[in-house]
């Protein structure tokens, strides 16, 4: 019914029989939000447009210095190489892509004329192609011309394997060709309803073919320019120091009008985040700090009349407990947590619905997350369109002890449940970080009051998360019976986020642990939605299969979210950042002014 | 004397050789990925994360990479770090002029402050200044760096509000530039030249003791010399034997920097450089200058000890 109306509107706006203002009030009446009204509108055909921007300025330079502070530096400058969001950041200063992520989670033309749409014939409507037109006239900061043989060039780069990127990923897949010296056209193998990927956000970032042609492949690491980018950014490189500091000065051929609005930028790395929220809020040293992780009340304490203040932008990333499907205890062909096994504890439904009920997500958030973070039921919590409304979560240890009391875990002397001579007793991992010990904490006490013991394990976290096939402690690996950490989101779309735990992807002995699916989870009728999902081009459809996804991971208990986790930054009062949370904190470097 | 330094070099080889074995293997065995970043990024299939550790050879055996580095290391190739993507000298020459500059002050701050102290103090045993001396330099090295780097920023950054409490290289050169690169260096070199001048004023002043009471002290005072001729003059230059070779074993130290002072401040030096290599598992940079350490600490041993020979007639190579 719903979604037939919905057709219907879309086709007024495309016709213009309804103005798209209207559109989307009626969108907000029904409980859907601005940003998704204009998705909607977007994938439906009509073109998609920008949020306003509240850029100021009105001519070019004269701002000053902007200074950064990034408790953990910059090491390296070339994007396709850049493993953490640091260097992300830091390329993203000199590099640009052809599209941003604003902050509505909006396509925002950077070197692109224009977002590709149905109606400019950028979209095809089998989603297989993509043609992007280049904004004519912007010059590389050595004076050449951007043209299309750049973007193919960054396509190549990517996808040679002997070049060790960390894009590749992002650009494998598809070919792309140049159609003109201002026109590429994507070609993808399968149909891509997420088509926004390759060339956009922080992966998306285009290096100059001119200066790294000679260095494709085995000898990426000897290009000069890794270190001294030339790309076609607001700021031109100065100065740059792996680990400590990046400096760059105003470009005043930049291709924005009256922008930028600082003379010169400065990243400067190292320390921790307290100090660096710190130098920002109470010494006004710096002008903007990034991922403040720290505890709320010491930031509420630091901004008691202080220079700065905190801003949190809203993303999909998600802190969660994961459960085990697999029996960690038992080997099977030399493989621990086999996907041949049943977790004796575990597969039982009551049981993984009882310890949902046992974490105390407002307690967490009161003690630790504070303004950064959300409490929520669902595992996808965003963009708007794709957050399902069908689940809930609560806290009671009563119920919990019921439903384990159905399961047949009876409390022994001890208070501990057992059942057959079995204690009910789990080990629950994580990685070393202050947050998670205190959530650990509190899942524990909650847990023992329902008569569980728990084990609680840290792990160092570059090794919880390395790929290292030796190491037993990989989150991979899942040696353990319950596990929590944090999965980003790092583009307004959940494909990559969901595709993660179609049972395809199990982590397996055979696939050496790169298996996403580290839960184990195998659910036939989730598989076929992604699958669908993967496929579909109806955006509508398409929402509705990744809110099926979701309500059957919530359905199942395969994971237990904690915190739907905010981006906390630091910011001086006066400057005026252009913040997304579906971007790297740099991606709209372009909007940032001061006011005064 | 010139068969006995080549004679000590000679050693220095197996010795270093063993070094760079036990810390080759202890990083080797350590856990970790310098890729680790990438496992919960959806961007990056794992596959990528795998692929990059097979390129850079950390899934080959241990004694197969101990062999490539150690027969690049002897051809003058230090490798590249894992995660810049930069070779290893780069970086460490990078970083060298900032540790010997704030590292080195905070040396000479020590001296400054511990001879002239630990001297006066020893002529005078006991007196309120030897006792005053004394107390604060229990405390001195009692506190340490970490709890007075941060006592510091709290009262001259965050309520005086006098000093900025992030170092940062400014670009430019004249007096202003001087004058700044001076300015935001006093703190850390305050605290770390007054932890080292603590101890150092301690020893001085039981050098200066030992010499003191010596029969020919009493002699040059009995010939009527005065006081500051037989302290400078006579006691000093024994009492000072000791302490040269402690500040010679100190040397290495400003160059390998220091890691927490390093790191509270944001100083670009050897010693930061040192804790985010390990933190982030990268191997070759921790490797290199760690091994650039052991070879300075060999070194300085055996001008410490060419030193004492030097100063002190008595003492014969052999």
């Amino acid at each position: 019914m719903f979604d037939n109306n919905l057709r219907g509107m879309i086709d007024d706006v495309k016709d213009g029989r309804m103005d798209r203002r209207a559109f989307v009030k009626r969108m907000i009446a029904v409980g859907l939000t601005a940003p998704m009204a204009n998705q909607i509108l977007a994938i439906g055909g009509v073109a998609m447009a920008q949020s306003p921007n509240p850029y100021k300025p009105t001519k070019r330079g004269g701002g000053g210095p902007l200074k950064l502070l990034w408790w953990q530096g910059p090491t390296l400058l070339n994007p396709h190489f850049a493993t953490g969001t640091k260097d992300q950041d830091g390329s993203r200063l000199f590099y640009e892509p052809l599209a941003s992520w604003d902050v509505d989670g909006h396509l925002n033309p950077i070197l692109a004329a224009e977002i590709p749409s149905i109606q400019n014939g950028g979209l095809s409507a089998d989603a297989k192609s993509v043609v992007w037109k280049l904004k004519p006239g912007v010059k590389w900061h050595d004076g050449k011309p951007f043209t299309a043989d750049d973007v193919v060039f960054n396509w190549e780069y990517a996808t040679d394997p002997a070049t060790a990127a960390v894009s590749s990923g992002t650009y494998s897949g598809m070919t792309v060709e140049k159609v003109d010296d201002l026109t590429v056209r994507i070609k993808f193998k399968d149909p891509t309803p997420f088509w926004a990927n390759a060339f956009v956000g922080a992966y998306g970032c285009i290096i100059p073919k001119h200066l790294f042609a000679e260095y494709k492949g085995s000898k990426s690491r000897e290009a000069p320019n890794n270190l001294k980018p030339v790309g076609t950014s607001p700021y031109k490189f100065v100065e740059f120091k792996p680990g400590d500091l990046i400096r760059g000065e105003i470009n005043q051929d930049y291709h924005m009008p009256n922008r930028p609005y600082f003379d010169t930028i400065e990243m400067k790395g190292g320390g921790d985040a307290v100090s660096a929220a710190r130098a920002v809020i109470q010494t006004g040293e710096y002008d903007f700090a990034w991922n403040i992780q720290v505890e709320d009340e010491v930031l509420l304490r630091l901004e008691k009349g202080g220079k700065g203040k905190t801003l949190y932008a809203v993303g999909g990333d998600i802190e969660f407990i994961a459960i085990n499907f697999t029996d960690p205890n038992t080997e099977v062909d030399g493989e621990r947590s086999s996907i041949k096994t049943k977790h004796p504890i575990l597969s039982d439904p009551k049981v993984r619905q009882a310890l949902a009920l046992l974490v105390d997500r407002e307690s967490v958030k009161k003690a630790i997350y504070g303004r950064a973070g959300r409490t929520t039921a669902n595992y996808l919590n965003g963009p708007e369109e794709f957050v399902s409304k069908n689940t809930k979560w609560e806290f009671s240890v009563e119920k919990a002890s019921a439903l384990l009391d159905q399961a047949g875990w009876k409390p022994g002397s001890d208070g501990i449940r057992e059942k057959d001579g079995k204690k009910l007793k789990l080990l629950y991992q994580t990685s070393i970080n202050g947050p998670r010990q205190k959530t650990q904490a509190i899942v524990k006490q909650a847990f023992q009051k329902a008569g569980i013991d728990v084990e609680l394990k840290s792990v160092v976290a570059s090794v919880f998360f390395s790929s290292d096939v030796a190491n037993p402690d990989t989150y991979s690996k899942f040696y353990a019976d319950i596990e929590m950490f944090q999965i980003p989101m790092t583009q307004p779309d959940p494909a990559l986020h969901m595709r993660r735990y179609h049972s395809r992807n199990v982590a397996t002995k055979e696939n050496k642990w790169q298996g996403s699916n580290f839960p184990r989870w195998v659910n036939k009728d989730f598989d076929a939605a992604v699958d669908a999902a993967d496929t579909e081009t109806d955006p509508i459809k398409r929402a509705d299969l990744y809110i099926k996804c979701n309500d059957l991971m919530w359905q199942d208990t395969v994971v237990i979210p904690v915190m739907h986790r905010l981006a906390v930054e630091a910011c001086s009062n006066t400057v005026r950042p252009a913040l997304s949370g579906w971007a790297n904190q740099t991606d709209n470097l372009q909007d940032w002014y001061r006011e005064t | 004397m010139s068969q006995y330094i080549l004679r000590r070099l000679m050693i220095a080889i197996p010795s270093l050789l063993g070094i760079s074995l036990v810390l080759f293997v202890v990083l080797a065995l350590a856990p970790g990925d310098p890729f680790s970043e990438l496992a919960t990024n959806p961007n990056v299939p794992p596959e990528v994360q795998a692929a990059l550790r097979a390129k850079f050879g950390l899934d080959d055996p241990i004694y197969l990479r101990y062999l490539h580095w150690l027969v690049a290391m002897a051809q003058g190739d230090w490798g590249f770090s894992f995660v810049s993507r930069v070779d290893v000298d780069t970086l460490i020459l990078q970083r060298l002029p900032t540790t010997l500059y704030v590292v080195g002050s905070s040396q000479l701050l020590a001296l400054l402050i511990a001879i002239p102290v630990g001297v006066f103090a020893a002529t005078r045993p006991y007196s309120i200044f030897d006792q005053l001396a004394n107390t604060f330099a229990f405390i001195g090295f009692s506190l340490p760096t970490f709890f007075t780097g941060i006592l510091f920023i709290l009262v001259f950054s965050v309520k005086l509000d006098w000093l900025p409490f992030v170092y940062t290289e400014v670009p430019g050169s004249g007096i202003k530039w001087a004058l700044e690169m001076i300015r935001q260096a006093i703190m850390p070199v305050m605290v770390l030249g007054l932890f080292q001048a603590a101890s150092m004023t301690r020893f001085v002043r039981s050098a200066m003791l030992d010499v003191i009471r010596l029969d020919y002290v009493t002699t040059a005072r009995a010939k009527g010399l005065g006081q500051a001729k037989v302290i400078v003059k006579h006691v000093m230059r024994n009492a000072m034997i000791p302490v040269v070779t402690l500040i010679a074993l100190q040397i290495p130290a400003v160059f390998g920097g220091a890691i927490v002072t390093e790191q509270i401040f944001r100083i670009p030096g050897i010693g930061s450089l040192l804790i985010s290599s390990i933190l982030a598992n990268d191997t070759p940079v921790v490797m290199a200058v760690t091994f650039v350490f052991a070879c300075l600490v060999v070194l300085f041993n055996l001008i410490a000890d060419v030193l004492y020979g030097w100063l002190d007639p008595r003492i014969s190579f052999r």
